[in-house]
């Protein structure tokens, strides 16, 4: 058990890096805290599968160390980080049973006979395995599988850390949620930090305390679930979580006010904008736009209906990009010409992407 | 279901049976007329039912040919499957030496049978054969046109050099086909080198392998141009395999008859022990 603290990190797959777009991770400082259960959360290619390897030490940094609790461990292989990790695609010995899959780490460090055997029924027991543990490993079904990965990462009493690649890729979408819950459930039993890598914005949300966003290279924002949702740090964040994401619009600062399409938007920061910028926006949820008698004037455009709410699309003008916002059912909605009001709180200025603080 | 008769589906069939016929099953049933008939040649044939199975079975020429094909066959089987996997696990993953190495182990399948056998045969020449004459000046008394024991071990090597490229090609293949996940698995569950081969390599190789196998088995079994040109069946008849045996029934002492049945008798070994490997090697994957 430690903690983990990401130190100055940065890591190229070039020999000589020069520009920006050939680092991989650009820039990282990130602490995780014993027994959390964080989630590494981005689009494919923002280098969270790089961090991980680089956590798990797969992969050395160009740059920067890893500290577990206060050792440096930037130079130690894997098997001497004492973490666990679970790949995209199921990993299992074929040719050995559920038993000798579990028991594999145990022996290969030589642990005594009887503290495997008493260990590995132990965690059996935990994912669910414990009548098959005399069926061959192959014979098992995908989500069996990861649970044999996982499981040879919980039988070791030493683990640090466990990490999660993408583990619910090949798993059937009915198998997937109960999978999820299995995990929650392992982690609030055994305490363990666990970090989960993925693209899909539930899996991240539903089970970690705390996500790490991370877009191009980049850590974007760190937060509760709650925090990404209704205070997203960037316009990265306000759009990547969310269904349907953040709105965004275009704006310039008079005085402390943001102006849209020549109309004021009150917004929660904007009076602290001291110029900079070259991109300036205005976002705010769909979920914290309503249809007002005044305000900012719009054109419904298009309505989709979402099951208990609707999701209606709306323009300022004809070239501009749609302003949408989140209508319970059964609300009555204005056909044509009409205002739009915004939650004050929920509506924030960002330049080139990044919230005005 | 409904099952529609179409007589029409034969035409389309036809130019395939009228193929394999030719080139199979007419001159495989030309050698059952040949091995249950006598003929005192005139193209006058007698009715012989199964007396030259008997005979090849009972004689002590064709139970000596077996012997020595078994011998060969097992012991270049014993050599070039580990020798493979051995060579294929040492091969670079990527790059440029990857290029080089699948080159070189290409190389000597493309040469042909009879340039291999006349190639050794120079080679070993105890007198102006590199590889015979440093043998002698190093103090081995090595001929393998006079002494058996040398000539069993030219054409040992001789195989080994034609013939491990194969194995190594299919293994590596194998082994590229391995997920990089399972090695950085094995490395965080402390698995030394041995176990890495033992539960990861070698499991994943297997279908490969077997047909490595398989192949290896077959051919060898069949072998005949290389230890033609080499040895030519010598000295005496210490070299003679199976098919040498047969040809110098069939065409040198032109005894249709016997020849025809040890033709018969020799695909049969060769199916059955095909098929027990495959089915020893497949029967785990079932289970």
């Amino acid at each position: 058990m430690a903690k983990i603290t990401i130190d100055d990190l940065r890591h190229s797959y070039m020999a000589e890096p020069k520009a920006p777009e050939d680092w991989a991770l650009q820039q990282l400082d990130v602490t995780f805290d014993d027994g959390g259960a964080y989630a590494l959360l981005g689009p494919s290619g923002c280098g969270k599968t790089t961090l991980l390897n680089i956590i798990s030490g797969l992969l050395r940094p160009s740059h920067g160390r890893i500290l577990f609790d206060d050792a440096d461990v930037t130079a130690l292989p894997p098997d001497e980080r004492h973490i666990a990790q679970v790949f995209q695609f199921p990993v299992v010995y074929d040719t050995m049973t559920v038993y000798d899959n579990l028991a594999f780490p145990l022996r290969n460090r030589g642990v005594a006979a009887a503290d495997v055997d008493r260990r590995v029924r132990e965690i059996a027991e935990m994912i669910d395995l414990t009548d098959r543990l005399d069926k061959r490993a192959s014979g098992l079904t995908a989500d069996g599988k990861q649970k044999i990965s996982l499981g040879r990462g919980l039988v070791r009493s030493d683990v640090n850390v466990i990490m999660f690649d993408e583990p619910l890729t090949v798993i059937d979408p009915h198998l997937k949620w109960q999978l999820r819950s299995k995990l929650k459930e392992l982690h609030q039993r055994v305490r363990t930090t666990m970090i989960y890598v993925t693209h899909d914005q539930t899996e991240a949300l539903t089970f970690a305390d705390r996500v790490v966003v991370m877009n191009q290279g980049e850590v974007v924002q760190i937060g509760t679930p709650v925090e990404l949702f209704e205070a997203p740090q960037h316009t990265f964040v306000g759009h990547f979580i969310g269904s349907p994401g953040m709105n965004l619009l275009p704006c310039t600062v008079r005085a402390g006010v943001a102006v849209c399409f020549d109309h004021d938007v009150p917004t929660a920061n904007a009076a602290r904008y001291s110029g900079g910028g070259d991109t300036l926006e205005v976002g705010v949820r769909p979920e914290f736009v309503r249809f007002a008698e005044d305000g900012f004037p719009v054109t419904v455009t298009k309505v989709s209906d979402a099951g208990r709410f609707r999701i209606v699309e709306t323009r300022p003008n004809d070239v501009a990009s749609p302003i949408r916002l989140l209508v319970p059912e059964g609300t009555e909605i204005p056909t044509d010409a009409t205002h739009l009001a915004f939650d004050v709180e929920r509506t924030r200025l960002y330049a080139d992407g990044r919230v005005v603080a | 279901m409904n099952k529609t008769e179409n007589q029409k589906a034969w035409l389309f069939v036809l130019p395939v049976v009228a193929l394999v016929a030719f080139n199979a099953v007419i001159p495989l049933m030309t050698v059952v007329n040949y091995s249950v008939q006598e003929t005192f040649g005139d193209n006058t044939f007698f009715w012989s039912g199964v007396l030259w199975f008997e005979q090849v079975l009972h004689s002590e020429r064709f139970h000596a040919s077996l012997g020595r094909q078994l011998l060969f066959t097992g012991t270049i089987l014993v050599i070039e499957i580990p020798l493979g996997v051995a060579i294929a696990l040492t091969m670079p993953r990527k790059g440029v030496w990857l290029s080089v190495c699948l080159v070189l182990m290409a190389l000597p399948l493309l040469i042909p049978w009879n340039v291999v056998g006349a190639m050794w045969n120079i080679f070993a020449l105890p007198d102006i054969g590199l590889m015979g004459w440093t043998l002698n000046k190093i103090g081995f008394d090595f001929n393998f046109t006079r002494q058996p024991g040398d000539a069993w071990f030219t054409l040992i090597i001789m195989d080994v050099w034609h013939w491990t490229s194969l194995v190594v090609l299919l293994a590596y293949a194998g082994l590229s086909s391995i997920p990089d996940a399972y090695y950085q698995a094995a490395k965080i569950d402390g698995a030394g080198r041995w176990a890495i081969f033992r539960h990861i390599q070698l499991p994943k190789m297997k279908r490969v392998l077997t047909i490595a196998l398989l192949l290896r088995f077959m051919d060898s079994f069949m072998i005949y141009t290389e230890p033609f040109v080499l040895t030519g069946g010598g000295p005496g008849n210490s070299t003679t395999l199976l098919s040498i045996d047969l040809v110098k029934i069939a065409l040198g002492q032109f005894d249709l008859g016997p020849a025809a049945a040890m033709s018969l008798i020799y695909f049969l070994i060769i199916l059955l022990l095909s098929w027990i490997f495959y089915t020893v090697m497949m029967r785990n994957e079932e289970q």
